[in-house]
């Protein structure tokens, strides 16, 4: 489409359009809706269902409104003004209506059927169709978590389109001919895709539905509320449709900005936990047996903040610590960065249990309350570098959007790491690197200090005056990279020498929120440092003058009893924390333990006080996505029984310790944090301030590998059953990919393993057995191990006392009894 | 008066004539050096000017169509020839592959030569087993002579040709289905733009012609204009093989100038109808085209002629039916054969002709309303023109026609339950012979 504005005249009214529009598209622009089955706004046009027929002067043949473009000087008329369309169009509607069964009332699609409304608007009365239909077995499962009618089906081919063009799964087809031609998967390719549940949303019948939902409920029936997924960093807009105070379903809720139309199966389907047994549904406390019991709020804060006094009083701020995860709203974020910094006085704050070095600080710091660059940044780079992330694993939607670009402008996409990952697809160039070593090689490609051909073409591509340059490039840096030393920094050093603009993609929705809020030692929001507090110190009583202990630290001081209280606001150290040992001796020694969360954990099981908190359904707040884009959401249900949001409890504990935060409502915490957790200056230019004290780039080669070993990526999966969030979501689950082991071939061959074999990795701290996948996108010497998919946390392999954070480990064929055991 | 003539079918009588010795002995392969003597857009302007028209149903004059194939794109362009004979009624193509492949691999390399393509495709007809085997034969022949590969006999030309056969799917004889096919994928069309002139097999610059327009550039190339002129109308010139079937004495391929008529060709090489039967009425190009009752024996059969008469001429398959057979019946036979060969991708090809064919099953059950006439009058007009492609057109194209003439005979269907009487039944053996009875096959299909 070409920005030249051609003029058309549609049913005698003249709009002005670029030239290219289709001309369905320009009638939408004067209100015009034609019918339609088949098109849809993001799909390419395939003029199937021949619903949406015009005629348009000079032209033969009436034409399909889908698949013609707008000409200058064209005059189209559509069933509004002229009696050959109107007749066209009723003439399809028949025709799809005959195969059609009469079961809109008991149909899931029946109050939202573009067919039904469309039959409803344009069709006849009565049928003339007295014949036989055609008839189907029903309904067939596709997946899982979608099920197939195909008598109801209208064969537009949205969906099978959706898997072509937007998800790349195509493992959806149309079969056979004629009046047999249906929708169906092949019987050895399940239709496996991450982004299936939307091929149930743009059905234009009922002949896909969820299993989740059939049968569930009407449309009219449901409450229907905005909402912003909080599965991921993606920050889909999600209309959440509530039924008895329970929810429904989830669908994708339109935003072109963010998801486009689209959204993920985890953040559509995994919602039961909810309402799930294991929600956390009242304040509880250890009572006289010392057994967790229910008791009031007033209570649990009190003893709860008795516990802090405690603490204070024997050690002062420094005894106590307060860890947070990555599902805080960003008004939560905020209060427990000042409750802990300003009622409490410690900086032992930490929102980050993920596995890092501790070179990620100026790269974090530049990042936080930063605009970065958006989904539509990405999507028209010419250029991006993607290393440490796997976006359809961690960000699906940011994934989808790469794809878009790879596809319709040929994006050339950079993975740099030791795995491809998913990225096998639309990957131009691979860079790979030895496991931990990233920053090594993101600095060559930085500096042009580069080896080898592969290298040398994409810091060619990368910038420059020569040929293939790009004009835009965009550097998406994953949580991950932060495990490899100088990872994060090389990264940003090389968005910043390529002039591209740089984004840290956090995998969970609240990571970002947490950063801008300074849940981490040392950070204020904004990313300001102590030492320049500025409007931070003016709106708070307290700011700590030295930085406090990371989550390692605040865990390692809780175990040896210097951290006396634990304030635990939505994270799960036993499961979350990359050693679990640690967290568990922790957790154990601490004298208070303070948990406040959604479901039951691990960790729950040491808490000396419980705050149950509201689900994101059940509140109102905002979630920042990684491009640092803060979405705001409203509330689509009342708290299943006594939940409160994260913020309002951190606000009545702080009121318990005697500490007046000065907020009533969500509202007042967003007025007070925004203009402290929001920066104008962008990444590259607080970058570019860096600049005088260097970034702590990457130089020591990763050590020699010893016979055999192997370094393990450890990387998370999408769909983990482990999953607290997914709790309930049985559907969903089935769905998942198989968590294993995935190496490459020389070296599965070096351990005499094989594709589909059972296998034990074996690190320093202990084995895990798990089945193995051999692939070509993994390099030599490393092994991808599914970081939040094991019953055995991965975590429980490494040795606890080393503190490089490496984690090498062996790979061999699993002993026959341990097999017999899985069997 | 015209004469049945002798020009793709000259070879049809030499025994060996499927065999390079046999055909190099009648004077084939002599275009060659005449054609790598010019520059290839003069050949494309001697086709254009001889007036060639497409012989696979649509009639485009095939220099035009040429000159849509742009050049000095930097891409390959390909040749495709479509002898994916698919229309009911045709045989043409299958004789001239069988009798005479030489002739046509002869016209594949004038025809890439003109459009500066290096390599031809051939979409067979996947029942062709034998024309196939003639194929492969005299393609390893051609080779192994130096008539294809690289540096054609010395001339620097080169020109590979690939044999493809086809999966047994009437859509694929539509040209862009056909690309889809060949492609590997499911034969539904394509969407238009762009047209494979512009994008078509993996997206290249791509010419598809038929077996008989192909069979005839290499004549037109050697023995010029003027003479290739002499024969047929102004408008529709040539040679042009006419496939008589049905009830007439002798069936077959029959090769007279454009122009003859139905009585001619029928009289004169079919040796009249079937038993002296009265031609009750006829397909001019194939099912595709609307009927035509025997007072139109005398229209002659060129494109102009034949559409005035409110027809196409089509493939020029003229199945020729008598007073014995009802038009209603083989209406039904057609439709059939549309509804399993509709390739399901746009509604009112998919629904039309499966609601149709029912109907039609209810007439000759005696079981038809004074309604369905008007209603398949009405379902064939929510087709025509409505349709992704053309199939849908020609599936109506009997229908609407016979309804047109033949009104009567639907009318007493109706009213008395049977046909007229002097009018045999065959239904039986149609859906015997069709091979795709409908609702069972779609119970839990």
């Amino acid at each position: 489409m070409s920005d030249d504005q051609i003029t058309v005249t549609i049913d005698g009214t003249e709009v002005q359009v670029p030239e290219g529009t289709l001309v369905i598209r320009a009638a939408e622009r004067l209100g015009i809706t034609i019918p339609r089955f088949c098109d849809h706004p993001l799909l390419e046009p395939v003029a199937a269902c021949r619903q949406c027929i015009v005629e348009i002067e000079g032209m033969r043949k009436p034409m399909t409104s889908c698949s013609t473009k707008a000409t200058d000087g064209m005059v189209v008329k559509t069933h509004l003004t002229s009696d050959m369309a109107a007749v066209a169009q009723r003439g399809q509607l028949e025709f799809l209506l005959i195969n059609h069964p009469l079961d809109c009332p008991q149909c899931d699609k029946g109050g939202e059927c573009p067919l039904q409304d469309q039959a409803l608007a344009h069709g006849p009365p009565d049928s003339r169709f007295i014949d036989q239909k055609r008839r189907y077995e029903k309904p067939i499962p596709i997946s899982p978590q979608i099920l197939l009618d195909r008598e109801r089906c209208v064969l537009c081919a949205r969906c099978t389109r959706f898997s072509q063009e937007i998800s790349g799964d195509p493992f959806i087809e149309l079969f056979e001919r004629g009046a047999l031609e249906q929708v169906a998967v092949y019987e050895d390719e399940p239709y496996h895709s991450y982004f299936s549940g939307n091929v149930i949303q743009i059905c234009p019948v009922g002949a896909l539905t969820s299993t989740s939902y059939r049968f569930k409920s009407r449309p009219f029936d449901l409450r229907s509320t905005g909402g912003v997924c909080n599965q991921c960093s993606a920050g889909c807009n999600l209309r959440v449709d509530t039924r008895r105070g329970g929810i429904e379903r989830q669908l994708a809720a339109d935003n072109m900005a963010v998801n486009e139309m689209w959204n993920c199966d985890k953040g559509r389907f995994g919602f039961p936990w909810v309402s799930h047994p294991e929600r956390l549904q009242q304040p509880q406390a250890r009572g006289s047996l010392l057994a967790l019991e229910p008791v009031s709020w007033h209570g649990a804060l009190t003893t709860a903040a008795e516990g802090l006094q405690a603490a204070l009083d024997a050690g002062g701020g420094d005894a106590v610590g307060v860890l947070t995860g990555g599902r805080l709203t960003d008004e939560d974020a905020y209060a427990v960065s000042r409750f802990a910094r300003d009622a409490v006085g410690t900086d032992n704050v930490d929102f980050r249990l993920w596995p890092r070095t501790d070179d990620e600080r100026e790269v974090l710091a530049a990042v936080a309350g930063a605009p970065g660059p958006t989904y539509e940044d990405v999507e028209h780079a010419d250029v991006v570098v993607v290393a440490g992330l796997d976006p359809e694993e961690e960000v699906p939607i940011l994934h989808l959007r790469l794809r878009k670009a790879w596809r319709k402008h040929g994006q050339r996409i950079v993975v740099v790491g030791p795995t491809l990952g998913t990225m096998s697809e639309i990957a131009w160039r691979w860079v790979r690197t030895d496991a931990g070593d990233e920053g090594r090689v993101l600095t060559a490609l930085a500096t042009g200090a580069t080896t080898g051909e592969l290298q040398d073409e994409v810091a060619a591509a990368l910038g420059g005056d020569g040929e293939g340059a790009a004009t835009s490039v965009v550097v998406l840096a994953g949580e991950r990279l932060s495990r490899s030393p100088g990872a994060l920094p090389s990264a940003a050093m090389l968005a910043q020498r390529r002039d591209a603009a740089f984004a840290w993609v956090p995998r969970r929705n609240g990571a970002r929120g947490a950063l801008d809020a300074g849940l981490l030692p040392g950070l204020l929001p904004g990313g300001r440092p102590q030492s320049q507090a500025g409007p931070v110190a003016d709106a708070w009583d307290h700011v700590p003058t030295a930085p406090g202990r990371d989550a390692r630290g605040i865990l390692e001081a809780a175990a040896a009893g210097e951290i006396k209280a634990l304030y635990l606001v939505g994270v799960d150290p036993v499961r979350d924390f990359e050693d679990p040992r640690l967290a568990r001796a922790a957790l154990e020694a601490a004298d208070t333990v303070i948990v406040q969360d959604l479901m039951r954990t691990e960790t729950t099981a040491y808490a000396d006080v419980l705050l149950p908190a509201a689900a994101p359904q059940e509140r109102v707040g905002s979630f920042t996505t990684w491009e640092g884009r803060r979405q705001p959401f409203p509330q689509a249900l009342p708290p299943q029984r006594l939940q409160q949001q994260d913020w309002d409890i951190t606000r009545q504990l702080a009121r318990a310790l005697g500490a007046d935060l000065g907020w009533e409502t969500a509202s007042d915490v967003r007025a007070e944090a925004a203009p402290l957790m929001d920066r104008r200056a962008s990444v590259a230019e607080r970058l570019a301030a860096l600049e005088s004290e260097p970034l702590p780039l990457a130089t020591a080669p990763v050590p020699p590998l010893e016979e055999g070993e192997l370094e393990a990526v450890v990387a998370d999966l999408l769909l983990a059953e482990r999953s607290t969030l997914l709790a309930g979501a049985d559907d969903l689950l089935a769905t998942a990919r198989t968590p294993s082991a995935v190496m490459a071939p020389a070296d599965a061959e070096r351990a005499g393993v094989g594709h589909g074999d059972t296998v034990e990795v074996r690190g320093p701290g202990g084995a895990v057995t798990l089945p193995l996948a051999v692939r070509p996108h993994v390099v030599e010497g490393s092994v991808v191990l599914p970081g939040n998919a094991l019953e055995a946390p991965v975590g429980t392999l490494a040795d606890p006392d080393d503190p490089t954070g490496r984690l090498r480990v062996t790979v061999a064929a699993a002993p026959a009894d341990e097999l017999e055991e899985s069997a | 008066m015209s004469e049945p003539i002798s020009v793709l079918t000259q070879r049809y009588d030499v025994p060996d004539a499927h065999t390079l010795a046999g055909y190099e002995r009648t004077g084939g392969y002599q275009s060659l050096a005449t054609a790598f003597d010019q520059a290839p857009t003069d050949l494309v302007s001697q086709v254009k000017d001889a007036g060639l028209r497409g012989r696979g149903g649509a009639g485009f004059p095939t220099g035009v169509k040429w000159g849509f194939t742009p050049r000095g794109t930097g891409k390959p362009t390909y040749l495709v020839i479509n002898a994916d004979e698919g229309e009911p009624g045709t045989f043409k193509d299958r004789e001239l592959m069988e009798r005479d492949p030489h002739q046509l691999l002869e016209g594949i390399i004038v025809s890439c030569y003109a459009l500066e393509s290096e390599r031809a495709f051939l979409y067979l007809r996947g029942e062709y087993l034998w024309p196939g085997v003639r194929l492969e034969h005299a393609i390893a022949e051609a080779y192994e002579a130096g008539y294809l590969g690289k540096d054609i006999k010395g001339s620097g030309v080169n020109v590979d040709v690939t044999l493809h056969y086809a999966a047994g799917a009437y859509i694929c004889g539509e040209e862009t289905a056909l690309l889809d096919s060949l492609e590997g994928r499911r034969g539904q069309p394509r969407l238009r733009p762009p047209f494979p002139a512009q994008a078509g097999v993996y997206g290249m610059p791509t010419q598809v012609n038929n077996v008989e327009t192909i069979a005839n550039v290499p004549h037109i190339v050697q023995h010029g204009v003027d003479w290739y002129r002499s024969m047929g109308t102004e408008k529709s010139p040539g040679p042009k093989l006419f496939c008589v079937s049905g009830e007439v004495n002798r069936p077959g391929n029959y090769e007279w100038p454009m122009g003859a008529t139905a009585r001619e060709i029928v009289e004169v090489s079919c040796q009249g109808m079937l038993d002296g039967r009265e031609l009750r009425f006829w397909t001019p190009g194939g099912s595709s085209t609307p009927l035509l009752t025997g007072a139109h024996a005398d229209t002659p059969m060129d494109f102009e002629a034949i559409m005035e008469a409110g027809s196409l001429l089509g493939t020029a398959a003229m199945q020729m039916f008598s007073d014995r057979t009802s038009v209603v019946e083989a209406a039904r036979n057609w439709t059939k054969f549309y509804e399993h060969e509709s390739c399901g991708k746009c509604t009112p090809c998919r629904e039309g002709t499966f609601w149709l064919s029912q109907i039609y099953d209810r007439l000759l059950e005696g079981r038809g309303r004074s309604e369905d006439l008007d209603l398949l009058d009405e379902i064939c007009d929510n087709i025509f023109g409505r349709s992704f492609c053309a199939l849908g057109d020609g599936a109506v194209s009997p229908i609407k026609s016979s309804l047109a003439l033949f009104r009567d005979e639907y009318e007493h269907l109706i009213a008395h339950g049977r046909l007229p009487d002097g009018i045999e039944a065959h239904t039986d053996a149609v859906d015997r012979n069709s091979g795709h009875g409908r609702p069972e096959q779609l119970v839990g299909a």
